[in-house]
C-alpha cells in the first residue's frame, strides 16, 4: 500500500495548502445543513406535547453540547498524536481545537440555563451533568491560558498537550453523567445505542443541525489550522509564497 | 406570525437561546478569519526583517 498521502498530512506546506483548498467544501454544505435544519426545527417539527414550543431550543442545545465534546476530542487526540509522534501539524491541530471548543461550551451552557428555566424552574443547578459540561469550559481556557502564558509555540504544545490528554476523562464523565448519577438533565435520546427516542420530523431537524455544526466546525479547523501552521514555520521558504500574494 | 415569534409562550427564552448561538456561530467566522490574517501579517512582518537584515 502506497502511504505517502498520509506522510503528507504531517508536510506543513502541504496540509496550507489542502486547507485552503477544502474549507468551502465544508463551509457551504455546513451552511445549507443548518439553514435547512433550522427550517425544519422552527417551522417544520410539530410543538412537544409536554414542552410545547420551548423544545425547539434543542436545536440550538444539542448541536451546542456536541461541538463541545466533540471538539475537545479531537483536540485532546490531535494533542497526543503530537505528543507521541512529535508532529508539528498535530499540535498545530489541537491549538485550532481550543477556541472554538470553548465558545460552544458557552453556548450550549447559556443554552441550557434558557432551557432549564421554564422546565426545571431554575437556570443553574449544580448538578452532575451540567457541573462536569463547565468544568469542560474550564479545561478549554486552562488550556488556552496554558498556551498564551508560554512564549515558545514548542514548549507551549507540549504543555498544552498533556493538560488536554489528560482533561480528556472528563468527557465520558459528561457523557454518562445522566446515567450515573440523578440528574435534572434526561438521558441521551440520540447519541445511544438503542434506536433515537423521537419522532422523524423532530429527529431529521436535529440531525441536520449536527451535521450541519460538524462541517462548520472543519471548515473553522481548517481556517485556524493554516494560521497556526504558519505560526510554526518560521524560517520556510514555501511560506513567502503564500504570504506575498 | 405572530404565533411564530411567540413561541407557545416560550419566546422569552427560545429566542435569546437561538440569538446567542447564532452570535457564537458568527463570531467564530470572525475570530478564525482575524488569526489568519493576523498570523499571515506577522509571516510578512518576519520575511520582511529577514530580507532587511540580508
Amino acid at each position: 500500500m502506497n502511504w505517502s498521502w498520509f506522510h503528507r498530512l504531517a508536510s506543513p506546506p502541504h496540509v496550507y495548502a489542502l486547507a485552503a483548498r477544502l474549507t468551502p467544501w465544508f463551509a457551504w454544505p455546513a451552511a445549507l445543513c443548518i439553514l435547512a435544519g433550522l427550517w425544519g426545527g422552527l417551522v417544520l417539527a410539530p410543538p412537544d406535547y409536554q414542552q410545547g414550543d420551548g423544545f425547539r431550543i434543542l436545536y440550538v442545545h444539542a448541536p451546542s453540547a456536541w461541538m463541545s465534546l466533540m471538539v475537545y476530542v479531537t483536540m485532546a487526540v490531535s494533542a497526543a498524536v503530537g505528543l507521541i509522534w512529535r508532529i508539528k501539524v498535530a499540535h498545530a491541530v489541537a491549538a485550532s481545537c481550543a477556541p472554538i471548543g470553548a465558545s460552544f461550551t458557552f453556548a450550549a451552557l447559556v443554552t441550557g440555563a434558557l432551557w432549564g428555566q421554564p422546565m426545571w424552574g431554575t437556570y443553574w443547578e449544580w448538578d452532575p451533568r451540567l457541573t462536569s459540561e463547565l468544568v469542560l469550559l474550564f479545561l478549554y481556557l486552562g488550556y488556552m491560558g496554558l498556551r498564551a502564558g508560554i512564549e515558545d509555540t514548542q514548549r507551549a504544545d507540549r504543555a498544552s498537550a498533556v493538560l488536554a490528554v489528560v482533561g480528556v476523562v472528563n468527557v465520558p464523565i459528561i457523557h454518562y453523567s445522566v446515567t450515573w448519577w440523578n440528574s435534572l438533565h434526561q438521558a441521551p435520546s440520540v447519541m445511544r445505542l438503542a434506536k433515537p427516542a423521537m419522532p422523524l420530523p423532530m429527529l431529521v431537524p436535529l440531525l441536520l443541525m449536527l451535521l450541519g455544526f460538524t462541517l462548520f466546525f472543519v471548515a473553522l479547523l481548517l481556517v485556524r489550522l493554516r494560521g497556526e501552521v504558519l505560526a510554526r514555520e518560521r524560517a520556510a521558504s514555501w511560506i513567502r509564497e503564500v504570504v506575498s500574494a | 406570525m405572530r404565533e411564530f415569534f411567540d413561541m407557545g409562550g416560550y419566546a422569552a427564552f427560545v429566542w435569546p437561546a437561538y440569538a446567542v448561538t447564532l452570535a457564537v456561530v458568527l463570531l467564530n467566522i470572525f475570530w478564525a478569519r482575524r488569526a489568519l490574517a493576523r498570523s499571515c501579517a506577522e509571516a510578512r512582518r518576519r520575511l520582511q526583517m529577514q530580507g532587511e537584515r540580508r
